[in-house]
């Protein structure tokens, strides 16, 4: 595990008498993504904005890069890049324009090949107000990345982004990543969460519901993995209940069952599909995927 | 070039290349000018006199009040600051820029219109041509100050337009743009000391256009450039990155501080 590059210890963020972050703490290392998930209002752009220096805390402790953001922000914004969610720029300016400009700020030549990689060759010259809503965000991507910082923030950063507008951002922020670039991605997209972070931190109502990898993550929790199953004669069909099933509903010539105990029940449908003489055509075996936990999260947190 | 020139080559294109600034900058002042010089003359003879400086004082107002504010309080409202400062762009930067590339703009405009008034409208030209040029950067540096300051402490689109808008009107009728300041009652030539365009008026009229101004022309240049340092000063005290303006320091009413080199001024001059 690398330097931490991001320490927040008890952190808390109020707006007026409405607490929006309470007690949050975690750590992020170099060269790691950080997924940042949870259900609108739940604190993820108030914990961003504060590591941003754009928000000052009400409580607890911040490092970035060992810096204060509250404080310390002119080392601060030489450290960072920020593609945020809204893209912030002045109605009139090119892709060129905008590249010059925000290089000039940070004492860095402009990167115009980021330009091209994000697909905005074709569009250097537009105003900004005439690109699409992708190729805004493409923009903004590019002028966050241009500086080469040392930590990337990202607050959406595919919404709105066609499939391969979408691939080659993946594509750059694994580059970025096996550079040592630590990464916080703030996302509704699980998938995307799932498959790009090392880690993903879960919040609810302010709070850190969950931390920790995908992994670690989704075998946590009720953990109902899905198997289905297609068999020759159909047997299954007949068949009483298995053990640790929780759910089982039927699915073109599948069956599909919702065990907390994979192993137990798939050697007892099998078991049983012998002794009925039938034959096993396709059998899959799926893990509870992120989206699965996070919503059971979210419900427990509503419940609760 | 460096960040500033790249930010002050920016700005300076999007005067030209936002068609309201346009609008504001070039093709209302020089569309007004061209307007009141044909007609004007003949219904007043008097005003060709005054058509130079009434007419820059015209396209200062125009581009600065008209045209500084509103580009701001969008830019705020737009998260756009937000991005500035994640970027290190200094609010000097972004407050200092307007100014700079609006002189720059209404400059071209004063020099089209005071050359078109001697060429076409024959209109008298300045007999001292560098308190001329004196007169019109403090005038202009005053007024594009007061337009960055409203743009500051503006909360919402609309409340600029209010603010700029009443600002420019009295400008208009107390000026001295369209009615000399002789001929304004007392109590409303008072009033006009407020404003810096009959400043603006009185500076070039008693300095670079020869004549008896209605006051100290001196007393003029002196309020027009301690008003500019004030209100610059309270624009960057008060400057908020909010996008919603909810969090800066000081109370709007703090702008009002800009006035004071003009109140003393009508006691002292």
């Amino acid at each position: 595990m690398g330097q931490a590059m991001i320490e927040v210890q008890n952190f808390r963020k109020t707006y007026g008498k409405f607490t929006a972050v309470e007690d949050v703490s975690f750590t992020v290392h170099t060269g790691e993504i950080l997924g940042l998930l949870g259900p609108n209002g739940a604190g993820k752009t108030s914990i961003l904005e504060t590591l941003e220096g754009l928000r000052e805390p009400n409580g607890g402790n911040i490092r970035v890069a060992g810096l204060d953001p509250a404080t310390e922000q002119t080392k601060l914004h030489k450290v960072i890049g920020v593609q945020l969610q809204s893209a912030g720029m002045p109605e009139s300016i090119t892709p060129v324009e905008a590249m010059k400009f925000f290089c000039a700020y940070h004492g860095v030549k402009p990167r115009f090949d980021l330009l091209d990689r994000l697909g905005l060759q074709e569009k250097t010259r537009t105003q900004f107000y005439e690109l699409s809503t992708g190729q805004q965000r493409r923009l903004a991507l590019a002028l966050a990345v241009a500086h080469e910082p040392q930590i990337l923030f990202l607050d959406e950063p595919t919404a709105g982004l066609d499939v391969a507008s979408r691939v080659e951002l993946h594509k750059l922020m694994r580059d970025l990543r096996t550079n040592g670039t630590t990464i916080i991605l703030a996302t509704h997209d699980m998938a995307e969460a799932e498959e790009l972070s090392d880690r993903v931190a879960i919040l609810l109502n302010g709070k850190l519901a969950a931390l920790g990898s995908p992994l670690q993550i989704t075998s946590t929790g009720e953990g109902l993995s899905k198997i289905s199953v297609n068999t020759r004669n159909g047997s299954l069909k007949q068949a009483a209940e298995f053990p640790s099933v929780q759910q089982f509903s039927a699915k073109e010539e599948y069956l599909v069952y919702y065990s907390t105990d994979i192993s137990l029940t798939v050697s007892a449908i099998l078991s049983f599909i012998q002794s009925q003489d039938d034959q096993v055509i396709d059998l899959r075996v799926e893990r509870p995927s992120l989206e699965d936990r996070f919503l059971e999260i979210t419900r427990e947190g509503s419940a609760q | 070039m460096n960040a500033f020139s790249h930010h002050f080559s920016f700005e300076f294109r999007t005067g030209i290349r936002n068609k309201t600034l346009l609008l504001m900058n070039y093709l209302f002042p020089l569309g007004f000018f061209f307007m009141m010089g044909a007609i004007m003359p003949s219904i007043n003879p008097l005003f060709l006199q005054d058509l130079v400086p009434a007419m820059v004082v015209f396209a200062v107002l125009s581009a600065t009040l008209l045209g500084i504010p509103d580009p701001l309080v969008n830019a705020r409202e737009n998260g756009v600051f937000r991005s500035f400062k994640i970027n290190g762009v200094p609010s000097f930067s972004i407050l200092i820029i307007p100014i700079l590339t609006t002189l720059l703009h209404v400059t071209i405009v004063s020099a089209i219109i005071t050359l078109a008034s001697g060429l076409i409208f024959k209109a008298p030209m300045p007999v001292n041509w560098p308190l001329f040029i004196l007169v019109f950067l403090v005038l202009a540096l005053i007024c594009a100050s007061v337009a960055v300051l409203i743009g500051v402490v503006s909360p919402t689109s609309r409340a600029t337009v209010l603010w700029s808008q009443l600002l420019f009107v009295p400008s208009m009728l107390l000026g001295g743009l369209m009615l000399p300041h002789s001929m304004l009652p007392e109590p409303a030539l008072k009033f006009a000391q407020l404003l810096p365009a009959s400043h603006g008026m009185n500076a070039f009229i008693g300095l670079a256009m020869g004549r008896d101004p209605a006051f100290s022309a001196w007393g003029s240049l002196i309020v027009m450039a301690a008003s500019a340092v004030i209100a610059f000063g309270l624009a960057l005290f008060m400057f908020s990155w909010d996008s919603r303006n909810a969090k800066r320091r000081g109370h709007p009413l703090l702008a009002l501080l800009v006035l004071v080199p003009a109140i003393i001024g009508i006691f002292l001059f």
